[in-house]
């Protein structure tokens, strides 16, 4: 069983911030996360920062394309996965409940799935088979959603709750997420969170969001990974925290990527928030 | 048809309605997927195919890109390789039929990226074609770098391609070819003369280096072995040599 994200600040790797990352002295990071399918090459730059960020830093390896929600699984894709996980053996991996793929055309976004049994089954078997294939616990993260099924009959939390229940996988909670899908369907994201099975939580995801709003002028909120984490994130995160103690933190900055200060300024504050949670444990 | 084909079916489509079975509200909220999807591989084509969309200009792009998604939608999750389809698409796109030369500059492009993500293989030196018996030369096969790659156009790319960043100009409209190439981690293009392009893209196609030479000769009546063998040996663009009765490395 490989070794755990240690529960400090990271950062999504952005290649722009390569020599800023290794020349910081004093550098926040506890660990970095990289998405699975920009180092699926066979070469070159994309390998040669990530063996050189591996040296200095616990890894996170994020899949953003192997639709666990879709109707089959790519083995091919699968067996790429494995590779990367057996080349540079992370200390997590993890994917989203969500598809991504249909018929063998990749959308490149990651698409909701309606949660009732027959989805549930086959979820947890597609999460089986990604265990069993790569040798290792997975994390499951839970989605932003912007449109709900009518046919759905499970609520996420229990879906997620039930996932973990069958397949013995850990969940990834993107507080985010939570936020973004409350808003946009009218929920309450603290009522989600006091479901949620925080027991199986190996790594929280912080990123930001856009403010827009549907035909009915109703909000809607779009998860764009395009700039700071908003202030109602942050007091998520910190009462999820007050409950779960220090966790694996990241901060994701995937469009209009800003400078490294910038986003280490960022992950410093998550990193604020978790050491102050592990001195009020010791005090 | 599933809830997921029907579901797929709308993200391309954008005249079509939201799918069925959605709860609320829906046309907007839909819309943020489908655009989220056309945006995001749009992207990714403007990323790898920055001079075609240069030439062409943005809207050109941005509705050409819509035509290629719908009829060559990634079939893969790996994005590295999305668009290696579109050269071929291109030279069969009506409406840029007047720019004959794009298909060859996405050619170029489209090896960039290949050479980005190419496998660190070791190259030959010198001193591996130094040993070899003065006859051997003709009769060797030699395995190029999968970085290397030479694209050959009856158009003047090079030149096009300077021209589509703003570094220069087209003066001729002659026959240009250009060497890809990723020596280390960067990937470098350079024009080559027509007939060592020729000599290379036989080289490539597993010619033996004395029927490469003839063709390349064919090519270009000024091809010059000795320029020629240079371009090869000492841009190290060979990781493996053989001759037909045994392999030399």
């Amino acid at each position: 069983m490989p070794a755990t994200l240690p529960a400090g600040p990271g950062v999504g790797f952005k290649p722009e911030h390569f020599d800023a990352i290794l020349a910081d002295e004093a550098s926040p990071l506890s660990f970095v996360e990289i998405h699975a399918e920009n180092y699926m090459g066979d070469g070159g730059r994309p390998h040669a920062q990530l063996a050189m960020l591996r040296e200095r830093f616990a890894l996170s390896v994020h899949g953003v394309g192997l639709s666990i929600g879709g109707e089959t699984l790519d083995a091919a894709h699968l067996a790429r996965l494995r590779r990367l996980i057996d080349r540079y053996r992370p200390e997590s991996f993890s994917e989203h409940l969500a598809w991504s793929t249909h018929e063998g055309a990749f959308f490149n976004d990651l698409l909701p799935l309606p949660y009732t049994r027959e989805t549930l089954a086959r979820v947890a078997g597609h999460i089986s088979r990604v265990q069993d294939t790569l040798g290792r616990r997975m994390l499951l993260e839970n989605p932003s959603t912007y449109v709900r099924f009518a046919e759905s009959t499970i609520r996420e939390v229990d879906f997620l709750g039930a996932l973990v229940a069958r397949t013995g996988c850990g969940l990834l909670l993107d507080v985010n997420n939570v936020f973004v899908s409350a808003v946009n369907h009218g929920t309450d994201a603290r009522a989600y969170l006091a479901d949620f099975p925080f027991e199986a939580v190996g790594e929280i995801h912080l990123g930001g969001h856009d403010e827009d709003a549907d035909e009915t002028g109703a909000p809607l909120l779009i998860d764009a990974h395009g700039s700071p984490v908003a202030d109602p994130v942050w007091t998520l995160f910190v009462e999820v925290i007050a409950r779960t103690g220090p966790l694996p933190s990241l901060i994701e900055w995937d469009n209009d990527v800003p400078e490294w200060p910038i986003l280490r300024a960022e992950a410093a504050r998550a990193g604020t928030v978790l050491a102050r949670h592990l001195r009020s444990r010791a005090a | 048809m599933s809830g997921f084909a029907i579901f797929a079916a709308g993200l391309t489509a954008p005249e079509r309605r939201p799918p069925a079975g959605l709860a609320g509200p829906s046309e907007r909220r839909f819309a943020v997927y489908r655009n989220n999807v056309a945006v995001g591989l749009i992207r990714a084509l403007e990323t790898r195919f920055p001079a075609v969309r240069s030439l062409v200009g943005e809207e050109f792009f941005g509705a050409m890109a819509r035509d290629f998604i719908r009829s060559h939608p990634p079939a893969s999750p790996v994005l590295a390789g999305f668009g290696d389809e579109l050269p071929g698409f291109l030279a069969g796109f009506e409406p840029a039929a007047d720019l004959p030369y794009l298909a060859d500059i996405a050619r170029i492009e489209a090896a960039r990226t290949r050479a980005y993500h190419a496998a660190d293989l070791a190259r030959l030196d010198a001193s591996v074609f130094a040993a070899l018996p003065p006859d051997a030369l003709e009769r060797l096969r030699i395995t190029l770098h999968p970085a290397a790659t030479v694209v050959r156009s009856i158009h003047p790319v090079w030149d096009i391609l300077a021209a589509a960043s703003g570094a220069g100009d087209v003066t001729e409209w002659t026959p240009q070819a250009v060497l890809i190439d990723r020596p280390h981690l960067d990937v470098v293009m350079r024009p080559l003369p027509v007939g060592t392009a020729a000599f290379l893209a036989a080289l490539a196609a597993d010619a033996p280096l004395g029927d490469a030479a003839t063709s390349a000769s064919a090519a270009d009546p000024a091809f010059n072995p000795t320029a020629a063998l240079l371009d090869l040996i000492g841009g190290a663009l060979a990781i493996q040599i053989h001759l037909p009765e045994e392999s030399l490395t």
